[in-house]
């Protein structure tokens, strides 16, 4: 495949572009660049929370201690605003969202050759480092918080509790055949949309740098400046929509009607 | 492309990272927020309280201020009047003590007065004996008229 890719010119480009490095066959596939990239910028949103964690005081914040305040200050107004019951673990789950989602859509803001040229280097193939532009990793986080709703809404509601919101509403027990196939359509759209939201929207960025890294060197700087402005915006409006949008379904789920 | 197995590893990452922001991350995090909102909110309560204890003792202080002022200006007006007093007192006194004195001197020149009187009387008595006594000395015996003259000279003296 590597060779056809060369072989096509600027088909062949995109297409090696948007290969990942992978090992396995069928199902058992793995994407080695998605897992490492994302477990590298996990590391380092741990790493710097941890950081401003260890020195956290309640008196004269430092550099570091700020920044992190500020998201923690930023993602906890999130909660508030939409969620009222107690639980312990949406806020660190949204600052997690919020913060590993963004990082990921950082690494579209590296010039799209660089890191893979390195690879290359380095005898590696393929490299493609924006992991929001994997399925894998939108799904991944989208099908969790989607088991996460699912457990909230059992937990809260109860299981018969749970069965009768998805048989009875919106219609009445009348209509319980429609009613199910309604309510499970809602519920399954919601992991389909945060992930496809997300990932459609960086794929399209980074095909959008791949096609301005194709023309005339000249041209490039004019294209992929302001593309890069109006992506600073776009990657982290992605993030945040991510996780409000996780923030009120887990609300959803906890709401007992 | 499509899914493979990715998903799973991707899913354990970040159920990894979630357990590990909130045990480790969020709470410290967050506890020292309010800790620090909590310390804030007690540092303008206590500043306001100083605020108002201030105002209140500002409030004490020009009380005694004006309570001072009445009493210092009560201590002057009483001193003033002792001292009207005295000076009156002392007044009365001087006039008493100049009258009196002006009596002594009357007194004295008195005195003197009916001295110098006596004292005149005697001489011109004297005088006038001599004079008598040397005009009569031709005509008069002394012994002869010693009665006359006694009387006389009791007369003058």
């Amino acid at each position: 495949m590597a060779t056809e890719a060369h072989a096509e010119g600027a088909t062949g480009y995109i297409i090696h572009h948007l290969t990942s490095l992978s090992v396995g066959e069928g199902f058992w596939t793995l994407n080695l660049d998605t897992l490492f990239f994302s477990a590298v910028l996990g590391a380092l949103f741990v790493w710097f929370f941890k950081m401003a964690a260890d020195k956290a005081t309640a008196g004269v914040p430092g550099l570091v201690q700020i920044f992190a305040e500020m998201l923690i200050e930023f993602v906890d107004t999130q909660v508030k605003d939409s969620f009222h019951g107690k639980n312990k673990l949406i806020a660190p789950l949204a600052l997690t969202i919020f913060c590993w989602v963004f990082l990921w859509n950082f690494m579209d803001l590296f010039p799209v050759d660089i890191l893979p040229l390195i690879g290359s280097l380095m005898g590696i193939e393929y490299l493609r480092v924006v992991p929001s532009t994997d399925l894998n990793a939108t799904f991944a986080m989208s099908i969790s918080v989607f088991c996460l709703i699912i457990f909230y809404s059992i937990k809260i509601k109860g299981p018969w509790g749970f069965a009768k919101e998805l048989m009875f509403q919106p219609f009445g027990p009348w209509l319980l055949p429609f009613n199910l196939l309604l309510k499970l359509v809602e519920e399954i759209a919601k992991p389909i949309s945060l992930a496809l939201r997300l990932f459609g929207n960086l794929y399209a960025g980074e095909l959008i740098f791949i096609l301005i890294a194709l023309l005339p060197w000249y041209l490039q700087p004019v294209l992929s400046f302001p593309w890069a402005i109006f992506h600073i915006l776009i990657i982290t409006l992605q993030a945040f929509i991510f996780m409000v949008l996780t923030i009120v379904y887990l609300s959803m789920a906890h709401e007992d009607h | 492309m499509s899914i493979n197995a990715t998903l799973i590893g991707q899913m354990i990452t970040f159920a990894l990272l979630v357990w590990f922001t909130m045990k480790y991350i969020w709470p410290p995090l967050f506890d020292s927020l309010e800790e620090r909102k909590k310390k804030i909110a007690d540092g303008l309560a206590a500043a306001e309280k100083g605020q108002e204890a201030m105002h209140l003792a500002e409030k004490k202080a020009k009380g005694v201020l004006k309570e001072a002022k009445e009493q210092s200006s009560e201590i002057v007006n009483l001193a003033q009047k002792r001292a009207n007093e005295l000076v009156e007192a002392s007044k009365d006194t001087a006039k008493k003590e100049g009258e009196r004195l002006i009596l002594v001197a009357k007194a004295q020149i008195e005195q003197e007065k009916q001295n110098a009187k006596e004292s005149l009387r005697k001489e011109v008595s004297a005088l006038a004996l001599r004079a008598a006594e040397q005009i009569l000395s031709a005509e008069i015996d002394k012994t002869k008229h010693q009665d006359i003259l006694s009387k006389i000279s009791k007369q003058l003296g």
